[in-house]
């Protein structure tokens, strides 16, 4: 059944604060999610000031500046700190989003910093993913063919490259899967937003031969059908592509080839 | 125990169901049908606002009007029948009572279903 409360041991706490200790030029609060799989405590909403005046302008320059000089045990993902690797996804100020895309300037008063909801937590704003990426491995997210690989390259139109649009940029990131209820209640069948757009970006390619495969596997009442178009995913994407486009066409291709 | 699956084996699970597309489909085309009958339906009452039995059971026995509303049941009944699988099967997780609750489902809208098709018929051929 739905669970309503949280159980006891994930309740969140309050927090440690640590007050700066000089006075700040442009001074910001953040709330940040804590949690330590090897602290047997609940997690707990600590609480940073930090000088702006002294930090690169994105979010994510604010937790670097946290770790490397407030606080070193604070764990969060990060890589190429341009919105293309897709690690540090996480929920800001309750919309999920990457930590370096989003501008310190573009958010309010006290920022609060919470790691993608509703997947297993590893450490502080780190999301275990594994279900994801299983399920991205589960639609085969490569080029399949049966006719023998030409000489050159498989040939694609320009108006066939042109589908791809709005498709490939995806990065994986998860933010989308990530703010979808339905995922949220049916992650173990529901393939979710993000794996359900790489999906249709396989559909499409005018280059794979095994679309007819492809929608076999997913026509089912809970991989693809769980989606009722709430457009969370929309919202969320730091893309600014659309899942849940790419999902009703891929409701729409299954009922053109039965209807 | 499950622990010790692969996430791909335990992704995979039993399979595609290889079906949905036609729940979907007709989901669509009760809720297409409901527009026009649920307008006639609704205009109808109010134009019936205060008028007596006899009055309304002389409508409603019409054949033409009975057919409409016959129809509108039987549209109505699939579409909720169909609308509340799919609540159930997002929100009820535990496998027992979601066969349960859906077998319920099913039973509540043939109960819904005949009794108002047995009231119309009952009406128009009486």
């Amino acid at each position: 059944m739905v669970e309503i409360a949280l159980p006891k041991n994930s309740r969140v706490q309050k927090g440690i604060v640590h007050k700066a200790d000089k006075r700040l030029e442009k001074p910001r609060t953040l709330k940040i999610y804590r949690w330590d799989p090897e602290d047997p405590a609940n997690p707990r909403m600590d609480t940073y000031e930090i000088d702006a005046a002294d930090c690169g302008p994105m979010l994510l320059d604010a937790l670097i500046k946290i770790k490397n000089e407030i606080d070193p045990t604070l764990t969060f993902r990060r890589s190429c700190r341009e919105g293309i690797c897709g690690s540090c996804a996480m929920n800001i100020d309750g919309q999920n989003t990457l930590a370096c895309t989003k501008g310190l300037d573009e958010t309010k008063g006290k920022i609060t910093v919470r790691p993608l909801p509703h997947m297993p937590v590893i450490k502080d704003l780190v999301p275990d993913l594994t279900n994801l990426y299983a399920q991205y491995q589960s639609i085969e997210p490569w080029l399949k063919t049966d006719t023998p690989q030409p000489q050159s390259e498989w040939k694609q139109s320009r108006e066939d490259r042109e589908k791809l649009d709005g498709l490939y940029e995806c990065i994986l990131c998860a933010c989308c899967s990530t703010s979808c209820p339905s995922y949220w209640w049916n992650s173990d069948k529901y393939l979710g937003p993000a794996v359900l757009l790489q999906a249709y970006r396989w559909l499409i390619d005018s280059r794979d031969e095994a679309t007819g495969e492809r929608l076999d596997d997913l026509e089912d009442p809970f991989r693809v059908y769980r989606c009722h178009t709430i457009m969370n995913c929309a919202k969320a994407c730091p893309k600014g592509l659309s899942p849940a486009k790419a999902i009703s066409e891929i409701k729409k291709m299954m009922v053109t080839r039965e209807v | 125990m499950s622990e010790m699956r692969t996430p791909l084996s335990r992704v995979r699970g039993l399979g595609s169901a290889k079906k949905g597309t036609e729940h979907f489909w007709l989901q669509r085309v009760t809720a297409l049908a409901n527009i026009p009958l649920a307008i006639f339906f609704v205009s109808a009452m109010v134009a019936h606002a205060g008028a007596d039995y006899v009055t309304v059971t002389a409508f409603l026995s019409r054949p033409i009007v009975a057919l409409v509303m016959l129809l509108l049941i039987l549209s109505m009944v699939w579409h909720m029948r169909l609308g509340l699988q799919v609540v159930i099967e997002d929100y009820i997780h535990g496998h027992m009572a979601k066969l349960l609750a859906l077998i319920l489902n099913t039973f509540f809208a043939l109960a819904i279903g005949t009794s108002s098709v047995l009231a119309i018929l009952k009406l128009t051929l009486a």
